[in-house]
């Protein structure tokens, strides 16, 4: 009976990650308080924060759904011009602390809205597919955001209020894992990961296969949505350009890096990946060239069984059974000397 | 239906049902595939608390016919009433919330995940927890995840398999993967359990044990129970009806020592002899 497996908890999994997350901020955050960050470093931090809700979210969709979408910028990019063009509009009428929440539930409605209208046709189809498509609709939202007279056409869009602070990303991105955590402990996250697992007997067990989907989908879109206008309101000028496929398999590629449904992982990637090209900028001609070496091999050991098994070693788990023992063996010492 | 059964093991006897509203009643039903006809003019009623088997060769249509059954094939001709409801036209999860579940030849356990939640899944639609609930984690979620984890682990006793809990269902060995498919079933709160070849895979020793269970899960629960099952002992143990199936068309129907003395079972089972 060694081969069974037990699962670890996720509670406690998710309570870590939380903390992770905390103690990076408040180191970043005292570093930038007593001027010890470059400005560099400090302009890398609101970018940081948007790669990790995109990430987060996307990997609701393909690590917990299951399925491949590469139209992730798609929706960043309806949510940036939605929550930007509200901005501009209410710039005189309402104040920052009210618009720019105000903004980013706008970004991240309209958004979702995108997610149902898109996710009608797309949720149709399943694997290479549905990738294929995903990826399609993002080209046809940037071409269609090019065009258009009210978003700046391809000249961007400028005047956007820059209201996107280090401190109100980092709330966003917490907002954000305990949402997406929460979603995915619950009985409406087992249903979806259940569909990934099995969608016939996720079907058979009463589950409404094409609601839950198209729930994943939305929810993904909306955060999506809701980094597209952090984005927007942390540059001078809003281009459609910035939300092209790369972008979306940039995301895939923190995601995949991270490890398929594991939001830790995905966070912990999305820093990375945010920090690497710029910490390579001296190596000037040859820093696309490193990176793409060095996400070869983060992926190799990634994906190798035998750097799995030395990261479970190192897991949580097995540093609270050793303080455990510890503490159990200093315990027993103590009762042994009571006794004497 | 059967929402909160106690879980005693004290058998109710059950009761005879010959005057109730069959749980499931199908007529004339048939599919082609293509040129093929797989299923034909199937014809079959069950009781509320009846045990029937579906027996016959490798292809005979088996399988088949619980896909018809659940929605999962769209039928050719013919009519399936689930608990009086004519399920035409309805899809897999309504047919499953109408109280047919079912367990598949070829397992199919949500693998990645524990066995708890695999039973948790099995409760979906009785789990009270809206979306809302579920983001925030407040709303009566605690009370509702409580109540569901409870019921799985009262589910999971009737195979004593509540020490499980936390392992992935995946890596079972493979009688606890059929008896977890089982258990997933049960949680939706059938009305009929479809079981295509539970035995499947399994020794003597756990095939007499999963006979005694299956018995003791229609009469605890009182549900009816339909399995296809290429072991006789088993099937001839525990069914009260039995429909032989070849070719896609039923050649007999009836109890077990019927179908046991009849000729043409036979000739399906060991070909034409003596021709
Ligand atoms: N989706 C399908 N498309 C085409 N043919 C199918 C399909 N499903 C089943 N069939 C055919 O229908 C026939 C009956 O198959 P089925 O799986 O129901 O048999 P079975 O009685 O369950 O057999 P076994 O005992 O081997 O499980 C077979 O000839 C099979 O090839
Ligand atoms: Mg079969």
């Amino acid at each position: 009976m060694d081969s069974i497996k037990k699962k670890r908890k996720p509670l406690t999994s998710n309570l870590i990650t939380l903390a992770i997350v905390c103690v990076l901020f408040a180191v970043v955050f005292i570093l930038v308080e007593t001027g010890n960050a470059t400005r560099h470093m400090r302009s890398m931090l609101v970018p940081i924060c948007i790669n990790i809700i995109l990430a987060v979210s996307l990997n609701l969709t393909v690590g917990f759904l299951g399925e491949l979408t590469l139209g992730h910028a798609g929706f960043m990019s309806v949510g940036a011009y939605a929550g930007c063009l509200f901005s501009i509009a209410m710039e005189e009428i309402l104040p920052m602390a009210l618009r720019f929440p105000l903004a980013m539930l706008v970004g991240g409605l309209v958004a979702a809205c995108f997610g149902v209208l898109i996710g009608i046709p797309v949720l149709r189809l399943h694997g290479d597919y549905l990738a294929i498509v995903t990826l399609a609709f993002g080209e046809i939202i940037r071409s269609i955001i090019i065009n258009l007279e009210f978003t700046g056409g391809a000249a961007g869009l400028k005047g956007t209020p820059q209201d996107s602070t280090f401190v109100i990303a980092f709330v966003v991105v917490l907002i954000t894992l305990v949402v997406i955590m929460n979603l995915v402990n619950s009985r409406h996250g087992r249903a979806i990961t259940a569909i990934r697992d099995n969608r016939i007997a996720a079907e058979a067990c009463g589950i409404n296969v094409t609601y839950f989907r198209m729930l994943a989908f939305v929810i993904a879109a909306f955060f999506a949505g809701v980094a597209g206008v952090l984005y927007g309101h942390n540059l001078s000028i809003l281009s459609a350009s910035t939300f092209d496929y790369n972008k979306s398999i940039e995301l895939l590629v923190i995601v995949v890096l991270g490890g398929m449904g594991s939001i830790r992982g995905s966070v912990i990637s999305a820093i990375i990946i945010t920090v690497l090209p710029e910490a390579l900028r001296e190596l000037d001609d040859f820093r696309m060239l490193i990176y793409a070496l060095v996400l070869i091999v983060m992926m190799i050991l990634n994906a190798s069984p035998r750097f799995a098994a030395l990261k479970g070693k190192l897991n949580y788990k097995a540093l609270a059974d050793a303080v455990r023992a510890k503490s159990a063996s200093s315990k027993a010492n103590k009762g042994g000397q009571t006794h004497e | 239906m059967n929402k909160m059964v106690p879980l005693p093991s004290k058998a109710i006897v059950p009761e005879r049902d010959a005057d109730k509203l069959p749980i499931l009643d199908v007529r004339h039903l048939g599919i082609d595939f293509g040129g093929l006809t797989a299923v034909d003019d199937f014809n079959f009623t069950m009781g509320r608390t009846e045990i029937g088997g579906l027996i016959g060769p490798n292809g005979a249509g088996k399988t088949t016919v619980f896909n018809l059954l659940t929605n999962v094939y769209r039928p050719t001709r013919g009519s399936i009433l689930v608990d009086g409801v004519d399920t035409l036209g309805m899809s897999t999860h309504q047919v499953n919330k109408l109280g047919i579940a079912r367990t598949f030849q070829n397992i199919r356990l949500f693998s990645n995940m524990t066995v708890l939640d695999n039973v948790k899944v099995g409760l979906h639609n009785s789990t009270k927890s809206n979306l809302w609930a579920s983001v925030t984690h407040g709303f009566g979620y605690y009370k509702a995840e409580r109540q569901a984890k409870e019921r799985a682990l009262e589910l999971l006793s009737v195979f004593h398999m509540q020490d499980l809990a936390g392992a992935e269902a995946g890596s079972l060995p493979y009688g606890a993967q059929r008896r977890l498919e089982i258990v997933r079933a049960l949680a939706t709160d059938p009305g009929i359990m479809l079981l295509d070849e539970p035995a499947a895979g399994m020794n003597p020793s756990e095939t007499t044990e999963l006979m005694e269970n299956i018995r003791k899960i229609r009469d605890t629960f009182q549900i009816a129970i339909m399995l296809i099952e290429h072991d006789m002992s088993l099937v001839m143990g525990i069914c009260e009806g039995i429909a032989v199936l070849n070719y896609g068309k039923i050649i007999a129907k009836g109890t077990p020592d019927e179908i046991k003395s009849n000729p043409a079972v036979i000739e399906a089972y060991l070909g034409k002899k003596g021709a």
